[in-house]
Protein backbone atom coordinates (compact mmCIF):
# COMPACT_ATOMS: atom_id res chain seq x y z
CA UNK A 1 0.00 0.00 0.00
CA UNK A 2 0.77 3.57 -0.54
CA UNK A 3 0.18 6.66 1.08
CA UNK A 4 1.57 10.17 0.02
CA UNK A 5 2.48 11.71 3.19
CA UNK A 6 1.37 15.27 3.71
CA UNK A 7 5.30 15.67 4.31
CA UNK A 8 6.20 15.32 0.68
CA UNK A 9 6.83 11.43 0.61
CA UNK A 10 5.57 8.13 0.42
CA UNK A 11 5.23 5.95 3.43
CA UNK A 12 6.66 2.60 2.32
CA UNK A 13 5.85 -0.98 3.24
CA UNK A 14 7.41 -4.23 2.23
CA UNK A 15 6.16 -4.96 -1.67
CA UNK A 16 5.17 -1.75 -2.42
CA UNK A 17 5.99 0.23 -5.80
CA UNK A 18 7.55 3.60 -6.25
CA UNK A 19 6.06 6.37 -5.32
CA UNK A 20 6.95 10.44 -4.76
CA UNK A 21 10.43 10.60 -2.66
CA UNK A 22 11.87 12.42 0.12
CA UNK A 23 15.11 13.94 -0.32
CA UNK A 24 17.29 14.59 2.34
CA UNK A 25 20.13 17.03 2.25
CA UNK A 26 23.20 16.50 4.73
CA UNK A 27 25.98 18.63 4.71
CA UNK A 28 28.92 20.16 6.63
CA UNK A 29 28.37 23.73 8.20
CA UNK A 30 25.45 25.59 6.21
CA UNK A 31 25.72 23.65 2.84
CA UNK A 32 23.00 22.07 2.90
CA UNK A 33 20.54 24.82 3.84
CA UNK A 34 21.93 27.15 1.34
CA UNK A 35 21.22 24.20 -1.70
CA UNK A 36 17.75 23.16 -0.24
CA UNK A 37 17.04 27.00 -0.11
CA UNK A 38 18.43 27.46 -3.57
CA UNK A 39 15.95 24.11 -5.10
CA UNK A 40 13.11 25.79 -3.75
CA UNK A 41 13.42 29.73 -4.71
CA UNK A 42 14.18 28.06 -8.16
CA UNK A 43 11.29 25.14 -8.50
CA UNK A 44 8.98 26.07 -5.72
CA UNK A 45 8.50 23.07 -3.95
CA UNK A 46 7.36 22.75 -0.97
CA UNK A 47 9.76 22.53 1.91
CA UNK A 48 9.28 19.03 2.65
CA UNK A 49 10.28 17.79 -0.12
CA UNK A 50 13.18 18.36 0.52
CA UNK A 51 15.01 18.73 3.91
CA UNK A 52 18.29 20.29 5.07
CA UNK A 53 20.67 18.75 7.72
CA UNK A 54 23.77 20.03 8.71
CA UNK A 55 26.49 17.24 11.08
CA UNK A 56 27.48 20.54 12.81
CA UNK A 57 27.67 20.13 16.46
CA UNK A 58 26.75 16.69 16.04
CA UNK A 59 28.20 13.62 17.52
CA UNK A 60 27.89 10.42 14.68
CA UNK A 61 24.62 9.09 17.19
CA UNK A 62 22.99 12.38 17.23
CA UNK A 63 23.46 12.65 13.54
CA UNK A 64 22.06 9.32 12.70
CA UNK A 65 19.13 9.76 15.08
CA UNK A 66 18.75 13.25 14.02
CA UNK A 67 18.33 11.74 10.04
CA UNK A 68 16.31 8.49 10.95
CA UNK A 69 13.78 10.74 12.47
CA UNK A 70 13.24 12.76 9.30
CA UNK A 71 13.25 9.94 7.10
CA UNK A 72 10.54 8.48 9.28
CA UNK A 73 9.12 5.63 7.23
CA UNK A 74 9.38 7.67 3.67
CA UNK A 75 10.83 6.66 0.52
CA UNK A 76 13.84 8.83 0.97
CA UNK A 77 17.45 9.78 -1.06
CA UNK A 78 20.01 11.08 0.81
CA UNK A 79 21.90 13.30 -0.77
CA UNK A 80 25.94 14.47 0.77
CA UNK A 81 27.96 16.88 0.34
CA UNK A 82 30.85 14.52 -0.20
CA UNK A 83 31.64 10.83 -0.51
CA UNK A 84 34.26 10.71 2.08
CA UNK A 85 32.64 12.42 5.99
CA UNK A 86 30.70 12.01 8.86
CA UNK A 87 27.46 12.91 6.53
CA UNK A 88 28.14 10.03 4.20
CA UNK A 89 28.79 7.75 6.96
CA UNK A 90 25.45 8.16 8.74
CA UNK A 91 23.58 8.25 5.84
CA UNK A 92 25.03 4.84 4.86
CA UNK A 93 24.43 3.57 8.14
CA UNK A 94 20.87 4.97 8.37
CA UNK A 95 19.97 3.60 5.07
CA UNK A 96 22.06 0.13 5.77
CA UNK A 97 19.76 -0.38 8.57
CA UNK A 98 21.08 0.23 11.44
CA UNK A 99 18.25 2.52 12.27
CA UNK A 100 15.81 1.70 10.56
CA UNK A 101 15.06 -2.01 11.36
CA UNK A 102 11.65 -3.33 9.39
CA UNK A 103 11.90 -0.76 6.72
CA UNK A 104 12.38 -1.93 3.20
CA UNK A 105 15.89 -1.23 1.74
CA UNK A 106 14.70 -0.91 -1.75
CA UNK A 107 12.94 2.44 -0.48
CA UNK A 108 16.57 4.02 0.55
CA UNK A 109 19.56 5.34 -1.48
CA UNK A 110 22.49 7.60 -0.68
CA UNK A 111 23.80 9.84 -3.34
CA UNK A 112 27.11 11.61 -2.86
CA UNK A 113 28.57 14.75 -4.02
CA UNK A 114 25.56 16.84 -4.28
CA UNK A 115 25.39 19.59 -6.17
CA UNK A 116 22.39 21.95 -7.56
CA UNK A 117 21.16 20.77 -10.51
CA UNK A 118 21.34 16.76 -8.96
CA UNK A 119 18.73 18.31 -6.87
CA UNK A 120 17.08 19.94 -9.85
CA UNK A 121 16.48 17.00 -11.55
CA UNK A 122 15.76 15.12 -8.22
CA UNK A 123 12.46 17.44 -7.35
CA UNK A 124 10.97 17.13 -10.58
CA UNK A 125 11.90 13.01 -11.20
CA UNK A 126 11.04 11.54 -7.56
CA UNK A 127 8.34 9.27 -8.87
CA UNK A 128 10.67 7.13 -10.89
CA UNK A 129 12.00 3.77 -9.31
CA UNK A 130 15.67 4.08 -7.46
CA UNK A 131 16.76 1.48 -9.97
CA UNK A 132 15.77 4.53 -12.84
CA UNK A 133 15.91 7.59 -10.83
CA UNK A 134 19.56 7.02 -8.61
CA UNK A 135 21.58 6.80 -12.13
CA UNK A 136 19.78 9.54 -13.31
CA UNK A 137 20.96 11.75 -10.66
CA UNK A 138 24.38 10.84 -10.43
CA UNK A 139 24.87 11.56 -14.55
CA UNK A 140 22.77 14.83 -13.93
CA UNK A 141 25.03 15.82 -11.16
CA UNK A 142 28.19 15.03 -13.32
CA UNK A 143 26.66 16.61 -16.36
CA UNK A 144 26.43 19.88 -14.74
CA UNK A 145 30.30 20.38 -13.57
CA UNK A 146 32.01 21.76 -16.26
CA UNK A 147 35.03 24.28 -16.76
CA UNK A 148 35.90 26.85 -19.16
CA UNK A 149 39.57 28.61 -19.59
CA UNK A 150 39.82 31.99 -21.84
CA UNK A 151 42.73 30.58 -24.11
CA UNK A 152 40.75 27.02 -24.64
CA UNK A 153 38.22 26.34 -27.21
CA UNK A 154 36.21 23.86 -25.82
CA UNK A 155 34.49 23.30 -22.41
CA UNK A 156 35.79 20.63 -19.77
CA UNK A 157 33.12 18.63 -18.68
CA UNK A 158 32.05 16.02 -15.87
CA UNK B 1 58.17 9.05 12.97
CA UNK B 2 55.44 6.50 11.44
CA UNK B 3 52.64 7.22 13.40
CA UNK B 4 51.85 10.46 12.44
CA UNK B 5 49.22 11.60 14.73
CA UNK B 6 47.19 9.58 17.30
CA UNK B 7 44.21 11.28 17.40
CA UNK B 8 40.43 10.70 19.76
CA UNK B 9 38.10 11.48 16.98
CA UNK B 10 34.26 10.48 17.56
CA UNK B 11 33.53 10.15 14.36
CA UNK B 12 36.64 8.22 13.46
CA UNK B 13 37.35 8.90 9.18
CA UNK B 14 35.89 11.60 8.22
CA UNK B 15 35.96 14.82 6.14
CA UNK B 16 38.40 16.70 9.02
CA UNK B 17 40.34 13.51 8.96
CA UNK B 18 40.70 12.83 5.53
CA UNK B 19 41.30 16.21 4.30
CA UNK B 20 42.02 18.55 6.66
CA UNK B 21 44.71 16.33 8.30
CA UNK B 22 45.02 13.93 5.77
CA UNK B 23 46.06 16.94 2.81
CA UNK B 24 49.06 18.52 5.70
CA UNK B 25 49.98 14.69 7.01
CA UNK B 26 49.42 12.66 3.70
CA UNK B 27 49.16 9.06 5.20
CA UNK B 28 49.00 5.84 3.60
CA UNK B 29 47.34 4.01 6.38
CA UNK B 30 44.80 5.15 9.01
CA UNK B 31 44.72 2.54 11.81
CA UNK B 32 41.37 2.64 13.90
CA UNK B 33 41.38 1.00 17.35
CA UNK B 34 38.26 0.44 18.55
CA UNK B 35 37.10 -3.53 20.72
CA UNK B 36 33.80 -2.73 19.22
CA UNK B 37 34.76 -2.40 14.96
CA UNK B 38 37.12 -4.93 15.19
CA UNK B 39 34.77 -7.28 15.39
CA UNK B 40 32.67 -5.59 13.10
CA UNK B 41 32.91 -6.45 9.11
CA UNK B 42 30.24 -4.50 7.74
CA UNK B 43 30.67 -1.00 9.88
CA UNK B 44 34.59 -1.56 8.74
CA UNK B 45 33.67 -1.61 5.16
CA UNK B 46 31.45 2.04 5.80
CA UNK B 47 34.36 3.57 7.38
CA UNK B 48 36.88 2.29 3.96
CA UNK B 49 34.40 3.82 1.99
CA UNK B 50 35.04 7.04 3.59
CA UNK B 51 38.73 7.12 2.45
CA UNK B 52 38.95 8.25 -1.37
CA UNK B 53 42.99 8.34 -1.62
CA UNK B 54 43.98 4.76 -1.83
CA UNK B 55 45.37 4.62 1.54
CA UNK B 56 44.97 1.37 3.85
CA UNK B 57 42.43 1.33 6.53
CA UNK B 58 42.60 -1.07 9.55
CA UNK B 59 41.09 -2.12 12.71
CA UNK B 60 42.22 -3.47 15.67
CA UNK B 61 41.07 -3.87 19.71
CA UNK B 62 43.13 -1.98 22.19
CA UNK B 63 44.87 -5.72 23.51
CA UNK B 64 45.86 -6.32 19.77
CA UNK B 65 46.93 -2.68 18.82
CA UNK B 66 49.37 -2.43 21.89
CA UNK B 67 51.23 -5.31 20.70
CA UNK B 68 51.63 -3.69 17.35
CA UNK B 69 52.41 -0.66 18.58
CA UNK B 70 56.06 -1.21 17.92
CA UNK B 71 55.72 -2.25 14.50
CA UNK B 72 53.97 0.19 13.36
CA UNK B 73 56.29 3.06 14.71
CA UNK B 74 59.10 1.10 13.11
CA UNK B 75 56.78 0.39 10.07
CA UNK B 76 57.86 2.44 6.57
CA UNK B 77 54.11 3.66 6.11
CA UNK B 78 52.54 6.90 7.24
CA UNK B 79 49.99 6.41 10.05
CA UNK B 80 47.06 7.95 11.01
CA UNK B 81 46.10 6.35 14.52
CA UNK B 82 42.60 7.15 15.67
CA UNK B 83 39.96 6.00 18.18
CA UNK B 84 36.57 7.01 18.76
CA UNK B 85 36.95 7.89 22.74
CA UNK B 86 39.13 8.63 25.46
CA UNK B 87 38.80 5.35 26.82
CA UNK B 88 40.38 3.36 24.36
CA UNK B 89 43.41 5.68 23.78
CA UNK B 90 44.12 5.73 27.69
CA UNK B 91 43.74 1.84 27.58
CA UNK B 92 46.05 2.20 24.42
CA UNK B 93 48.51 4.13 26.72
CA UNK B 94 49.15 2.18 29.98
CA UNK B 95 52.25 1.18 31.11
CA UNK B 96 53.56 4.21 29.43
CA UNK B 97 53.56 2.94 25.94
CA UNK B 98 52.66 6.28 24.71
CA UNK B 99 55.57 8.38 26.24
CA UNK B 100 56.40 11.89 24.93
CA UNK B 101 53.68 11.53 22.11
CA UNK B 102 50.91 14.13 21.62
CA UNK B 103 47.29 12.95 22.09
CA UNK B 104 45.01 15.07 19.93
CA UNK B 105 41.77 15.54 20.86
CA UNK B 106 39.72 16.18 17.66
CA UNK B 107 36.46 15.86 18.65
CA UNK B 108 34.30 14.71 21.52
CA UNK B 109 30.69 16.14 21.26
CA UNK B 110 27.88 17.19 23.22
CA UNK B 111 25.88 15.13 25.36
CA UNK B 112 24.08 14.73 29.15
CA UNK B 113 26.54 16.20 31.63
CA UNK B 114 29.57 17.54 29.15
CA UNK B 115 30.90 20.96 29.24
CA UNK B 116 32.02 23.05 26.20
CA UNK B 117 35.54 23.16 25.64
CA UNK B 118 35.28 23.91 21.88
CA UNK B 119 32.84 24.08 19.35
CA UNK B 120 34.21 20.38 18.62
CA UNK B 121 35.02 19.31 22.18
CA UNK B 122 32.84 18.74 25.58
CA UNK B 123 33.98 16.92 28.51
CA UNK B 124 32.50 15.75 31.71
CA UNK B 125 34.26 14.65 34.92
CA UNK B 126 35.49 11.09 33.79
CA UNK B 127 36.71 12.38 30.49
CA UNK B 128 39.03 15.06 32.67
CA UNK B 129 40.00 11.90 34.64
CA UNK B 130 41.34 10.28 31.33
CA UNK B 131 43.28 13.35 30.34
CA UNK B 132 45.00 13.59 33.49
CA UNK B 133 45.48 10.17 33.47
CA UNK B 134 46.91 10.04 29.84
CA UNK B 135 49.35 12.66 30.79
CA UNK B 136 50.12 10.47 34.07
CA UNK B 137 51.16 7.67 31.20
CA UNK B 138 53.76 10.11 29.61
CA UNK B 139 51.42 11.58 26.74
CA UNK B 140 50.84 15.51 26.27
CA UNK B 141 47.50 16.03 25.32
CA UNK B 142 45.84 19.11 23.42
CA UNK B 143 42.63 19.49 21.57
CA UNK B 144 42.97 20.82 18.38
CA UNK B 145 40.28 20.11 15.27
CA UNK B 146 42.25 21.00 12.47
CA UNK B 147 46.02 21.80 11.26
CA UNK B 148 45.15 25.34 11.34
CA UNK B 149 43.23 25.91 14.35
CA UNK B 150 45.44 27.09 17.85
CA UNK B 151 45.95 23.95 20.07
CA UNK B 152 43.81 23.71 23.46
CA UNK B 153 46.04 23.38 26.34
CA UNK B 154 46.02 20.76 29.12
CA UNK B 155 44.63 24.02 31.31
CA UNK B 156 41.94 24.71 29.24
CA UNK B 157 40.72 21.04 28.82
CA UNK B 158 40.76 20.80 32.77
CA UNK B 159 39.15 23.70 33.46
CA UNK B 160 35.43 23.19 34.36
Amino acid sequence: MSELGKEGGTKQTAGEGAGPARGVVVGHGGMATGLVDAVRRIAGVDEDVLVPLSNEGKGPDALCEELARIMGAYRVVVFTDMQAGSCAMAARVVCGGRLGQGLVAESRAVVCGVNLAMLLDFVFNRELPFDRLVPRLVEHGRAAVTGHMPHVDSAISG
Amino acid sequence: MSILLFRVDERLIHGQVVIGWGSQLCPDRYVVIDDELATSAWEQELYRLAVCNGAEVSFYNVEDARARLQEWREAGSRIMLLTRDLDSMLRLARARVLEGESVNLGGIHHAEGRTRVRSYLYLNEEDRARVRALEKEGAKVSGRDLPSSLKVGLDDLLEE
